[in-house]
């Protein structure tokens, strides 16, 4: 299962390599974010700050629709999907395939925008990176979990572009609001730390019923 | 090596296939024709495990469709109108991509002979994207046999095809054949079922309604019979 799950992943990244279609969009969507938000918030104000936490995710939620979407929609050129549901794997492989190239792309764009956003704020963090990179991996795991399986829902429907924020946003709002506050806590104010650690664990915990939940079902949705 | 008992399929309140009962032997061309709607597609991807029937059984080669469609999916080859195939991507990597699924071993060796049997060996590293739709069939025939399967379940696959790519198809079949391959193929081309085929089955409304075997490419004995069931001409 892994393997024909890590052939799938490997195939996505090569094609978004050839294409730089899903990635590029997303980078440049989460720098014009920044860009905006950069003139709406003067980065030289205090109160300024508050807002990074919540502009973390944001930039996270609407870079990450914009490859969601695309990573199932583009295997229904030719019907490729149904080249990957005959061959000899179970669907749930096609599952973990798609989640962990859309992961992998998920990571490149807060490699590259999370640090962008502080530059151009000019924002110090006071507390923990490496908590921080915790909470952007809880939470992206989380999010790419959710939004691949809802991505496979919905691109058998003629609007999924519609559609997929529809039932994304619902869905992912625990894991957004978890996130975004234990996030906060750890960029801004360490003392509260058991606070942020007791967020991360109800996130965590989500991320795994979800994640669970959303690889055994799929077989379902992927039926023609 | 094909058995189907009782096989039925409901999409929403329509009934596709009524109470499918047929047996197929290995090494046997069988070629399913009916008028559209019969319920012929939605027989071969019953088969080809993308769609799961309502009720009834199938055996496949011993295995049970559902139980061990792991094994099952390694025994067909499947090959629709759509090519599977990956538009960005070169024929060799399209094959390699789709013979690491299926575990090739040598995989590579075993692409390159393929589009080198194809006739294509001189366009191996074009995108797929820039061909024409007979040399996407021709790519998309080396898919569906990468894993050199016990089972070809072809869905009208002479559509839109130039002569040469016709031939090709018909020849792989052929080839298929006496390496004891058994071939299901889908099909409104009474001329390639009667040229390559030695069992005619015509499905009607979602039943099978005439079973026979043909000799000497007999293509007006094939016309015939789908004329007097389907259409009524006697």
């Amino acid at each position: 299962m892994f393997r024909a799950a890590l052939t799938i992943a490997k195939k996505d990244i090569y094609s978004e390599l050839r294409t730089k279609q899903v990635l590029g969009t997303m980078i440049i969507f989460a720098g014009l974010v920044i860009l905006v938000l950069s003139f709406a918030f003067d980065p030289a104000n205090n109160t300024t700050k508050a807002v990074i936490p919540g502009a973390v995710w944001i930039i996270i939620v609407f870079s990450g629709i914009l490859g969601l979407n695309r990573s199932l929609v583009s295997e229904q050129r030719n019907d490729t999907m149904h080249g990957l549901l005959v061959a000899p794997m179970e669907a749930s492989s096609i599952y973990l395939g798609k989640f962990m190239a859309n992961f992998s792309m998920i990571l490149i764009v807060e490699i590259v925008a999370v640090p962008f956003l502080f530059l151009l704020f000019d924002f110090k963090v006071n507390g923990s990176i490496l908590y921080f990179i915790l909470v952007l991996f809880v939470g992206s795991f989380g999010f790419i979990a959710i939004g691949t399986f809802l991505a496979a829902l919905a691109s058998n429907s003629k609007s999924s572009e519609m559609l997929l924020p529809l039932l994304l946003f619902p869905m992912t709002s625990p894991v957004l609001i978890g996130v975004t506050q234990a996030t906060k806590i750890i960029l801004t104010n360490m003392e509260k730390l058991p606070s942020a650690i007791a967020w991360l664990q109800l996130v965590a915990a989500y991320d795994v019923i979800f994640f669970v939940l959303c690889f055994l079902l799929i077989e379902y949705v992927l039926e023609v | 090596m094909i058995e189907i008992k009782k096989l039925t399929k409901q999409a929403d309140n329509k009934l596709i296939l009524r109470g499918v009962d047929l047996s197929i032997k290995q090494g046997e061309t069988v070629a399913i024709l009916g008028p559209n709607g019969a319920g012929k597609s939605t027989l071969l991807k019953v088969l080809a495990t993308l769609i799961k029937p309502t009720s009834g059984h199938v055996k496949i080669n011993g295995l049970n469709l559902k139980k061990d469609h792991i094994k099952v999916k390694k025994l067909f080859g499947y090959l629709p109108h759509s090519s599977l195939l990956y538009d960005h991507y070169t024929p060799l990597e399209n094959l390699l991509f789709f013979g690491e699924l299926y575990g090739v071993k040598d995989v590579e060796n075993r692409a390159r002979q393929l589009v080198k049997e194809v006739g294509l060996s001189f366009f191996i590293n074009e995108p797929v994207k820039n061909f024409s739709r007979g040399m996407i069939q021709r790519i998309a025939i080396a898919r569906a046999i990468i894993h050199e399967p016990k089972i070809m379940l072809l869905d009208e696959p002479h559509t839109g095809l130039d002569q040469g790519a016709i031939t090709i198809l018909n020849n792989v079949v052929l080839s298929m054949k006496e390496k004891g391959c058994t071939t299901l193929m889908v099909t409104h081309d009474f001329k390639q079922a009667a040229e390559i085929c030695d069992r005619i089955i015509i499905v009607k409304n979602g039943k099978i309604a005439d079973d026979f075997s043909i000799n000497n490419k007999s293509l007006g004995l094939v016309s015939e019979k789908y004329e007097a069931l389907v259409e009524g001409v006697l």
